[in-house]
This record gives structure tokens, sequence and C-alpha cells, in this order.
């Protein structure tokens, strides 16, 4: 028995969501009287890996094998079976990424284990789990009725508890599947700031901006607070902001821990996709906007001259705190 | 080529949510069920769309009872050539729904699977990759672009924070998001159309769940929100650091 956690990385370096995911299974482990394992699939650092034990992993097992740096779902899902088989894993937890929501449903079928994906919570004495449902307007409990279990876990909905230690790294050997897509091209954002799924912090901005060449404001705000930057519907369709950017049901759901919307009104769309941020701040000119029912923290007013002096506030605020 | 799109039937996106026995059942009292949007908007009219561009043949089918009908109709009116409506009634997981579309798509010889990033009801995004180990065929989520030459297809998905190209070889299971088409509303010869095009009703396999829902629950109210002069920003800083501890 062990619970077996998937390690992400991109470009060698360890995921965010997976210092969570880490903390995750600790905490399933230690309910069920058991150890936390950590996969990592291609090329990582060792270093990189050990220093999961920091949230609460004791041991990483790392299939440093080429093949697995290019991505595919029914590969990698083979490869998270066949590591589960080979560490006794009964629960297998998977960040509902874009990549845990492409290969945690093929390893539950693999292990013939029931999957909940989505979860927001720790398993029960039951094993029911607390997930999100009908875009963030409930919750479902659910009940995992088999023996091996499946749980992909909404990245940032529990956090990542740090600790104490290190975790061994053991090298494991994992026959990888022939893959049956060619990636040709992957393209990235550039910067440092965490990928929308993943942030804490992100600052978003809407119609109210006017242009593409006004979103400088933006930018300067998510700098300060070292945010991720995010936009709505309209944005992305007139191609202001790229795709990635746009957040709402069509586009990314996102749990923040501050969710701040500048110059979006707030439809029920977009709600959908931001609705289960921790503290979401409005800035809009329009007392009206449904924004404001939904948010915790409110500002009426022009946002080009707002905006810029609450930069300013946070920048004198930022330097206060050394 | 032969496209299957899966499509699942969903409450309108305007919906109050509540539930009855002891919150332990969603309550369907006068809501309004649809198509599930991005099964809809993505999945089918890019089948559609690949289609009448190199010919072939769309099927759609949904897991669920006789009052699905209707809503099924209307993916008939936007063009697909046949409907499949598997007749379960009970509350199923998205395991036995897999299995049970599986044996259809099996069946059927399919070329393409196609269904929606997720539903908005369960938001699990299981199914794609549930039929796909099922059918043992590649899976591609959260494509954005999908376009075909001959039987291979050069496919964007997305991945966080960027995008990634690749190609696969048909047949393959897809998962479709924003970016692959745009929505159709029928027309009127489509949704006269609809109702001589055959809607086969199939008897299920019977393939048992693996999860169950044991209880729903409303998020807590939202306290009132907290209005701040826009002259008086420092306010909202001191109220993000003091009260909601976010920075």
């Amino acid at each position: 028995m062990a619970v077996l956690f998937l390690v992400e990385t991109a470009a060698g370096k360890v995921k965010k969501a997976s210092f969570e995911i880490a903390s995750y299974a600790a905490k399933v482990a230690s309910q069920l009287g058991t150890e936390a394992i950590g996969l990592a699939l291609g090329t990582a650092s060792a270093d990189e890996l050990s220093a999961l034990g920091i949230y609460g992993a004791k041991k990483i097992v790392h299939a440093n094998n080429a093949a697995f740096d290019t991505f595919d779902a029914g590969a990698t899902a083979k490869a998270i079976a066949d590591a589960a088989d080979k560490t006794g894993a009964t629960v297998v937890a998977i960040s509902q990424t874009l990549t845990g929501k492409a290969v945690a449903p093929r390893v539950a079928v693999r292990l013939q284990a029931g999957i909940i994906s989505g979860a927001v919570g720790l398993p029960d004495a039951d094993f029911v789990v607390k997930k999100g449902a009908f875009s963030g307007k409930a919750f479902a409990y659910m009940k995992i009725n088999t023996d091996k279990k499946v749980i992909s876990l909404v990245p940032n909905s529990v956090g990542a508890t740090k600790g104490e230690g290190s975790a061994t790294v053991e090298a494991l050997d994992l026959t990888p599947a022939t893959s049956r897509v060619t990636v040709k091209e992957v393209v990235r954002q550039t910067g440092d700031v965490a990928p929308l799924p993943e942030a804490e912090l992100v600052v978003s901005a809407g119609r109210g901006m006017k242009g593409p060449e006004n979103w400088g404001i933006v930018e300067d705000l998510a700098k300060v607070l070292g945010a991720t930057t995010a936009c709505s519907r309209p944005v992305a369709d007139v191609h202001w902001r790229p795709h990635y950017e746009h957040v709402g049901q069509t586009g990314v759901a996102i749990r923040p821990n501050l969710y701040i919307a500048i110059g979006i009104s707030g439809a029920i769309q977009h709600l959908a996709g931001v609705n289960q941020s921790k503290c979401i701040v409005v800035i809009n000119k329009d007392p009206e906007a449904p924004f404001f029912k939904a948010a915790d923290y409110g500002i009426v007013g022009d946002l080009f001259e707002v905006v810029p002096k609450f930069t300013e506030a946070l920048k004198a605020f930022k330097a206060s705190q050394h | 080529m032969k496209f299957l799109v899966c499509i699942s039937l969903v409450p309108d996106t305007t919906t109050k949510i509540s539930f009855v026995d002891g919150d332990t059942k969603f309550n369907n009292d006068k809501v309004q069920w649809i198509l599930n949007p991005y099964d809809e908007w993505y999945a089918l009219v890019r089948a559609l769309e690949l289609k009448e561009a190199n010919g072939g043949n769309v099927t759609v089918v949904n897991v669920g009872g006789a009052d699905n009908d209707q809503v099924i109709r209307k993916a008939l009116a936007i063009g697909a050539d046949d409907a499949i409506r598997i007749d379960i009634t009970n509350d199923v997981d998205s395991f036995a729904i897999a299995s049970e579309i599986a044996a259809v798509a099996k069946s059927g010889g399919y070329d393409m699977i196609l269904l929606g990033k997720e539903t908005i009801s369960y938001n699990g995004s299981n199914l794609g990759g549930l039929l796909a180990e099922l059918l043992d065929l590649p899976f591609v989520s959260y494509a954005s672009k999908l376009d075909m030459a001959g039987n291979t297809a050069t496919i964007e998905r997305d991945i966080e924070g960027g995008k990634e190209i690749l190609s696969v070889d048909v047949p393959f299971v897809i998962s479709c998001s924003k970016g692959m088409a745009e929505a159709r509303i029928p027309n009127m010869k489509g949704i006269m159309g609809a109702k001589s095009k055959p809607l086969n009703v199939v008897t299920p396999q019977g393939v048992g769940s693996l999860t169950s829902t044991v209880k729903y629950e409303l998020p807590p109210a939202k306290s009132a929100c907290k209005m701040i002069s826009a002259d008086n920003v420092e306010e909202l800083v001191q109220l993000l650091h003091n009260e909601a501890k976010q920075i």
C-alpha cells in the first residue's frame, strides 16, 4: 500500500502544482498509515526531485528516460499505472492540470479504479471526497467504491504545506509505450510568473480597457504583485490578449487566492471560471456591474485613474514592508 | 470518414442550482436542459465542418432517458446525420457512461470520437480519457484547432500558458475547447429535417458505476462586497493586507 502522486515537470523543473499534490498525497498517506511516493517521468534533476521531501514525500521514483519528455496521454497513463503496480500503490493522486485531465481517467481504467476528478479536499474515513460541480455553483461529495482509487486535485485548492526533510530519489525502470502522437511544436508564454491555473495572484482585465495598447497599467499592477495576467472572453475574442489568458467558462477555470478584475462586468459565464477565487477585487466604473455582487472588495471609478494609483499604493506598501 | 460526437445534457448556464432529498439529489424542477455547450459548439460543429469538406457521416451519442430526445433532436437540426441514445435513466458515473459509449463506438467503427473539454455540470473532464483507454485509442485533450489531411490530423491543444502542436492518425479521441469552431444556430430546414432523421435507442450493457455521489452542498453565501472610495486606494491595500491577508 502506498499513495503515488505524479510529479509534473516543465523543462526539467518541478511545476508548482506538484508541490501541492505532494502535500496532498502525504496527508492521504498519513490517513491511511502509509507513505507518499512521487513519480517523475523524463528528464529532471535529482536535487529538484528530492526537494519534494519538504512537502511530505518520502520517496521519489524517477523514470529518467527522455522518451517521456514529450507528452502522449496514453504512454504517460501506462507509465503511471505500471509505477502504481511496481510500488504497490492503491491510491494515485494527480493534479487536475491539463496533463492531469488527459491522463488521470486513463490511469483509472488501467487500474480498474474509480476516479474523482476536480477534488478540492481530502478524503474522509469512508473515502468520500469533496469536488466542485456545476461550474463553481455547488460541490458534490463523491465516494470511490473500488479498492484502487484515482483522485485528481484542482490546483491551488488545498495549498502546499511546507515542512522539513528531503525525499530519496530512486531510479525506476519503466518501459515507455510507443507514442501514437507526434509532438511538433510547444509554444509557451515567457516570463517567470506561474501559468494561470496554478497562479495564486491574478490580475484580469476586460473590455473596459478600451484597447490592447492600454494594457500597460494592468501589467504594471501584476508586476508589483508578482501576479499572472488574465482577461475576459470578449478581449481574447478580438485578440487584444492571447487565447491562453482567457478565464471564464469557455476559457480557463481558476481559483487563485486573489483575483483582481478590472473593467470586467462579470457575466455569469465569466464568474463560472473565477467564482472559486478566495478573494475578489472588482474595479469598474459602473456601480451596477454584476461582478460587485460576487466581489469581496469593490471600487467604483475610472480604471485609468484607479489602477495606476492602486499600483503606486501597493509599491509604497511593499517598500514599507522591508 | 465516420465521426462519433458524444453529447451530454446539462442544466442551462443560468440555472439556479438546488438540491432535494436531504441534498442527495439535483433538483430537476423547472430546469432547462441544453446540449453541453462544448459538445455542441466545438465538437459537433467541427465534425460537421470536416464532413462538409471531405464527406462522411456524423453520429451523435447520448446516454439518458426518453426525456432527452427533444434536446438530441437539436444536434440533428444543427446537422448531425443520425443519433444514438443509450437508454439509461438512473444516475451512473463517468466510468459507466464511458463503458456504454465504448460499446457503441466499437461496433460502429468510427474514425474519430469528439466531445467537449468538459461538461458544465460535473466539470470532470473524465469521459474522453476513459473512452480512449477503454478503446485503446490515442487521446488529445483540450484541442483548439483540428485539420485533416487524409488520415492524419494536425491538432493544436491547450497546455498551461501556451499551446502544443501535434499530429496523430485516425482513429483517435479528441476533446475540444474554444477556438475549434463557432456555434451554429439551426435553421428552419434543419429543424424540419431533424424530425425524420434516425434516433436509435440502444439497450445498455448494464456496466456498473465505480463511484457514487453521497451528497451535494451549495457554497457559503458571499458576504456583501465592501466598497472603497476611488480616492482611497490605500484603504484597499490595507484591507487586502490586514483583513483578507492576501498581500
